[in-house]
C-alpha cells in the first residue's frame, strides 16, 4: 500500500542508551491495569522490561527512588500541531496544510520540523508522544504519530498514516486560504474534481459520499484511468488511493464536527460505507453518547469548552469528555479550547485538560487513560506506547505527585528508554534573565 | 479538533488584544498611594474637561442579605492568609474579616465554608467580551475599528452586548470586574470600558461607578499587519504615528486648558480623538499598552518621557521580564499571561516564570486572559505562574499570587480603594472556592458582586443566562 513506506520507518527509532534502570517505590499507574502502590518499574534499552509490586531488580541497574512519586506511561497529546506550525502567525513556518480541497494523499509528516523548540518544552512536562494533524480542506490529509525523541522527522514517527481527516464543518473553515464567496461556485457537477469548497453541511457530506464511493471505483479500474477511458473522478489518483485503506476498514476516517446532527449524520454515514470513524472536537456529541458508544466511535474532545461560540457548538459543555466516558466511549483528551496555542507551543497542557475532566464528573482514572491508553487504542499503536506493561516502548515518566496538577513537576522523563534532561528554550532564557540588570553574554 | 483551523483565527484575535497595566510594586519606594481621585466635575467647557460622563452609569447593586461565610481559608490580598476564618457581608460592603469576628444575631445567611477558601472577585483588565461576543458571527465582530491607525475617538463600551454568554460563564470562574478594550490593529484603538459582570440590559448598567476610561494602545506586529499597504508599516513607523497623535492632542490639549481657564469667547470645537488624547495626556485616562517585546517597551517608556504621559500597564508583556527592573523603576504594570505564545514572532519569548520574575524584581504584575474560555480559569493559570515562579526560585507563595488577579490588576484600573482586596470597608466582590483555588480540580462555587449573591454553582436553577441563550442553550443540567 502507499503507506506502508512510511509505516516501515518505525524500526528505525533513534538508539536509546543501552542502559537498564529501575524505577522504585513509587505509586505506578499501568493504565492498563490497576495502579500498584510501592511499585517498580524496569527499562532496560527502549523497552520496559518489568512492572509491579515485587520485581527482581537486575544487577546494575541504575536505581530512580519514587518513593511518594507518580509514575506514569508518557502522556500522548493526541491531536496538535506540534511540528507543523512553529510560529502561528508566520506562514514560512507553517507545514499543516495541503494545496486543496480534498488533500487525502497529504502526509504532514514529511514536514514535520524536529528543531521545534517546543518539543523540549513539551516533553519536559511528561508528554512524550503527539498526534500532528493536517489542517484545511474538506480533506485535509493523513494524521500521524510522533515519538518527541531526538532525532530527525523520520526517526520521531511512532506511526504514519493512523487515519485520514476531514471536516463536516462549513464555510470557510474548509480551508483558510480559500475566499468564502468562492466557495459552492463550482462543483463535481461535470463530473470533475472537487473545485470548491461544499457550500453547505449537506454538501460537504454528499462530497464525502462521492469521494469514498470514487476511491472503490477508482481501486478496480485502474487501468481504465491509467488508459484514459475511465470516468471523472471527484479527486486525484493519489488521493483516492489514500483513501483506500478507509474504504477497506484498516484506518479510520478522522472527521472533525461538532454540532449534533453532524456527529449523527457521520455516524450514520460509517455505518453505510461500513469504514470506522472517530470524531473530532465533538462539542455536543454528549448529546447523543449512547448512539456513538454504540458505534463504537471513538471521539477527541476537550474539557475547556462551554461557550455557545459558533451555531454549530451551542451545547457544548465540560462534562462532554465525562458523558461520554461515561457512556462508554473511548475518549482521548485534546486542548482545543485556547487561543490557538494549544496545538503546538502549549500541546504540553494536555494534563490540564484531563484534570479539569475530573473537575467536570471523569475519573481520575478514565482521565489518564485519555491522555494515554485510549489515544494509543484509537491509533493503533496501544501494543508500543500509552501503558507501562513488559515489552511496551520504555516511554515513562516520573511525576513529583498528581500528574494534572499545577503544583507537581515532572522529575524523570524516558522516551523510548533514553532519560531526557531537557533545557528547553524557556529555561533558558529564564537563567539568562533571571538577575537583572544583566552584565553581559 | 475542530479548532484545529483556530489557530490562524485565534492569531488574528490575540494579536487584536490589548491590555492594561498595573502599577509598581510593593517593593518599590515610596509605595503607590491609592490612585488619585477623580478630578473635577465638568465646567461649562463640556465634555471636553476633565471627567464629562456623558453615558453614565446606571448601575444599581442588587439585593443583598447580610451574609457570614465563616470557617473558611481566606487570601485576602491584603496580608496573610487567614486559617478557620469568617468574612462577614452587608449592604454591599464588606464589614469584617477576621479569625474571630463574631457572628451577628440578625444574619440570615451564614456559610459554613469549612474545607473551603475565600478569595476577592478576580479582576481581568484585558477582555473583548462583549465586543467579540458569542456566537462569534460576522455581525457580531464588533471590537476593531480597523479603518484608522489611530481611532482614539471610539469608545469600547458603544460595541459591548450585554446579552454575550460569555459575561456568566466569566462571573462563574469567579471575575466580577472586568476592563473591556478595543482591540489592537490600531495604533490607538479607543478607550476601555471599566464593567461589573453583572446580568444588565444596557452596557450603562454594567458599568463601574466613577471607574476612569482606559486608552488602548498597540505597539508592535498587529497595527504593521493591518495598515501593511497603507502605513504604518513597520515599527518605526508604528512609533512615528504615535508620536504625531501625541503632539496633535497636545495641542488641543492646550487649547481647552486656556479656554477652561477663563470661559472667556468661544470654546475650541470639540474632536472626539483628541478630547481622548488630551485626557490620556491630562492623566484623567490610563494608557493600556499593548506591548510584547522588551525593546519596543523601553521604546514608549522613553516615549512617554517626551510627552509628559504616563504608562498605566503594558499588556500581554511576553517580554516584561527581560526589563522588569526598567517596569518596577518607572512604576507599569505589566499584565501577562501564565502560558500562552508561539503564535507570532513577538510572542516567541514566552516563559511560565515571566509573572514571577516579574513581581520578585517589584514591578506590579498581574494576570490577564484576553480570552473568553481563559478568563473563566484565571485562577488556574495564575497556579501555573506560582509554580513555575517556585520552581525557579522564586519567592512566590499564595499571598503573592493571590494578588495577581485581584489587588494589582484593581490598581491597574485605578479602583484598588474599592476592589482587588478583602477589607472592611471595600466592595463585597467575593469568591467562595470549594476548594484551594491554586488545584485544577477547584471549582468557583459561590460569587457575590456588591455583596449580593450573582452565581450559586449549587443553585442552577437561578444561573444567569442570557437572552440569547434561551432556546438554543440548554439550561445546564448537573450531571
Amino acid at each position: 500500500m502507499l503507506c506502508a513506506a512510511a509505516a516501515a520507518v518505525l524500526g528505525a527509532a533513534a538508539a536509546a542508551g543501552a542502559e537498564t534502570v529501575a524505577i522504585t517505590g513509587g505509586t505506578v499507574y499501568p493504565v492498563s491495569g490497576p495502579k500498584i502502590p510501592g511499585g517498580t518499574v524496569v527499562i532496560r534499552d527502549a523497552r520496559i522490561l518489568a512492572v509491579g509490586a515485587n520485581v527482581a531488580i537486575p544487577a546494575g541497574a541504575r536505581r530512580i527512588d519514587a518513593r511518594g512519586k507518580t509514575v506514569t506511561p508518557g502522556l500522548i497529546n493526541a491531536a496538535t500541531q506540534l511540528g507543523l506550525v512553529e510560529v502561528g502567525g508566520e506562514r514560512s513556518t507553517r507545514n499543516s496544510g495541503g494545496r486543496g480541497i480534498v488533500n487525502a494523499d497529504f502526509q504532514p509528516w514529511e514536514g514535520f520540523f524536529s528543531e521545534s523548540a517546543s518539543i523540549a518544552s513539551t516533553r519536559e512536562d511528561g508528554v512524550t508522544t503527539v498526534g500532528i494533524f493536517p489542517t484545511g480542506g474538506l480533506v485535509s490529509g493523513q494524521a500521524a504519530v510522533m515519538d518527541l525523541i531526538d532525532g530527525t522527522a523520520a526517526e520521531m514517527v511512532r506511526k504514519a498514516p493512523v487515519g485520514v481527516v476531514a471536516t463536516i464543518v462549513t464555510g470557510p473553515r474548509f480551508s483558510s486560504d480559500v475566499d468564502e464567496n468562492t466557495a459552492g461556485d463550482s462543483n463535481t457537477a461535470n463530473g470533475g474534481e472537487l473545485s470548491a469548497p461544499p457550500a453547505s453541511r449537506a454538501d460537504a457530506l454528499a462530497a464525502l459520499r462521492e469521494l469514498l464511493e470514487d476511491a472503490r471505483f477508482y481501486a478496480t479500474r485502474r487501468a481504465k484511468y491509467d488508459a484514459g477511458t475511465l470516468r471523472g473522478l471527484t479527486a486525484s489518483r493519489r488521493a483516492l488511493t489514500a483513501l483506500l485503506p478507509v474504504v477497506q476498514g484498516r484506518e479510520p476516517l478522522i472527521v472533525e464536527a461538532d454540532r449534533v446532527d453532524d456527529i449523527d449524520a457521520m455516524v450514520r454515514f460509517a455505518r453505510a460505507q461500513k469504514i470506522r470513524l472517530v470524531i473530532a472536537g465533538g462539542a455536543e456529541a454528549w448529546m447523543i453518547a449512547p448512539r456513538i458508544a454504540a458505534a463504537h466511535v471513538a471521539v477527541l474532545t476537550g474539557a475547556m469548552n462551554n461557550i455557545p461560540e459558533t451555531f454549530d457548538r451551542l451545547n457544548q459543555r465540560q462534562e462532554n469528555a465525562a458523558l461520554l466516558r461515561r457512556a462508554g466511549v473511548e475518549v482521548a483528551l485534546i486542548g482545543n479550547a485556547g487561543g490557538g496555542d494549544e496545538e503546538a507551543f502549549n500541546a504540553r497542557n494536555v494534563k490540564y485538560e484531563a484534570g479539569n475532566a475530573v473537575a467536570y464528573g471523569m475519573s481520575h482514572d478514565d482521565a489518564l487513560r485519555a491522555v494515554t491508553l485510549a489515544p494509543a487504542t484509537i491509533f493503533g499503536i496501544a501494543d508500543r506506547v500509552g501503558s507501562l506493561a513488559p515489552g511496551k516502548d520504555a516511554n515513562v515518566v516520573v511525576w513529583s505527585g498528581d500528574p494534572f496538577e499545577f503544583s507537581t513537576s515532572v522529575e524523570h522523563v524516558f522516551v523510548r528508554g533514553h532519560e531526557y534532561h531537557d533545557r528547553s528554550r524557556q529555561d533558558q532564557l529564564i537563567e539568562r534573565y533571571r538577575k537583572l540588570p544583566r552584565t553581559n553574554g | 479538533m475542530s479548532r484545529l483551523v483556530r489557530v490562524l483565527a485565534a492569531v488574528s484575535m490575540a494579536a487584536f488584544v490589548t491590555l492594561p497595566l498595573a502599577g509598581p510594586a510593593q517593593q518599590l519606594a515610596p509605595a503607590p498611594a491609592a490612585s488619585p481621585s477623580p478630578g473635577p466635575t465638568p465646567g461649562p467647557g463640556g465634555v471636553s474637561a476633565p471627567f464629562a460622563d456623558p453615558y453614565p452609569s446606571t448601575y444599581v447593586r442588587f439585593a443583598s442579605q447580610a451574609t457570614l461565610i465563616k470557617n473558611a481559608t481566606i487570601l485576602t490580598a491584603a496580608g496573610p492568609t487567614i486559617r478557620n476564618g469568617s468574612i462577614l457581608l452587608r449592604d454591599g460592603k464588606i464589614v469584617a474579616v477576621g479569625a474571630n469576628i463574631g457572628t451577628p444575631a440578625d444574619l440570615v445567611r451564614v456559610i459554613d465554608a469549612r474545607g473551603k477558601y475565600v478569595t476577592p472577585g478576580i479582576i481581568d483588565i484585558h477582555s473583548h467580551m462583549g465586543d467579540y461576543p458569542a456566537p462569534g458571527t460576522q455581525a457580531h465582530s464588533d471590537g476593531n475599528e480597523a479603518t484608522n491607525p489611530n481611532t482614539a475617538n471610539v469608545w469600547a463600551e458603544h460595541s459591548v452586548w450585554p446579552q454575550d454568554p460569555q459575561f456568566p460563564r466569566a462571573l462563574a470562574g469567579g471575575v466580577t470586574t472586568v476592563q473591556i478594550l478595543p482591540g489592537s490593529a490600531n495604533l490607538i484603538g479607543g478607550r476601555s470600558a471599566i464593567l461589573k459582570v453583572v446580568p444588565a440590559r444596557t452596557v450603562q448598567e454594567m458599568k463601574f461607578p466613577g471607574a476612569r476610561y482606559g486608552l488602548k494602545m498597540a505597539c508592535g506586529e498587529n497595527p504593521k499587519r493591518v495598515y501593511a499597504q497603507r502605513g504604518p508599516s513597520t515599527r518605526m513607523g508604528n512609533m512615528a504615528g504615535y508620536r504625531a497623535a501625541w503632539i496633535a492632542g497636545e495641542a488641543y490639549k492646550r487649547r481647552w486648558d486656556a479656554w477652561n481657564a477663563t470661559h472667556k469667547g468661544d470654546p475650541p470645537q470639540r474632536d472626539l480623538t483628541m478630547e481622548t488624547l488630551a485626557e490620556a495626556l491630562r492623566g484623567n485616562i490610563y494608557v493600556h499598552m499593548h506591548c510584547y517585546r522588551a525593546d519596543e517597551m523601553a521604546q514608549v517608556i522613553d516615549m512617554s518621557h517626551e510627552f509628559g504621559y504616563k504608562v498605566r500597564a503594558f499588556h500581554h508583556a511576553i517580554e516584561a521580564y527581560k526589563i522588569a527592573d526598567l517596569l518596577a523603576k518607572e512604576g507599569i504594570v505589566a499584565t501577562m499571561w501564565a502560558d500562552w505564545g508561539g503564535f507570532k514572532m513577538e510572542a516567541l519569548d514566552t516563559v511560565r516564570a515571566n509573572i514571577g520574575l516579574v513581581d520578585a524584581a517589584g514591578a506590579r504584575a498581574t494576570i490577564h486572559s484576553d480570552d473568553p474560555s481563559g478568563i473563566q480559569r484565571l485562577n488556574q493559570e495564575v497556579a501555573k505562574a506560582m509554580f513555575a515562579a517556585k520552581r525557579a526560585g522564586l519567592p512566590a507563595s499564595e499571598d503573592v499570587a493571590i494578588k495577581w488577579m485581584t489587588i494589582n490588576p484593581a490598581y491597574a484600573l485605578g479602583l484598588d480603594d474599592r476592589i482587588g482586596s478583602l477589607e472592611p470597608g471595600k466592595n463585597a466582590d467575593v469568591v467562595l472556592w470549594d476548594g484551594d483555588p491554586f488545584s485544577v480540580y477547584t471549582h468557583a462555587e459561590k460569587a457575590f458582586v456588591d455583596g449580593a449573591l450573582l452565581y450559586d454553582r449549587d443553585d442552577p436553577a437561578h444561573t444567569w443566562r442570557t437572552d440569547f441563550e434561551l432556546g438554543y442553550v440548554r439550561s445546564a443540567v448537573r450531571k
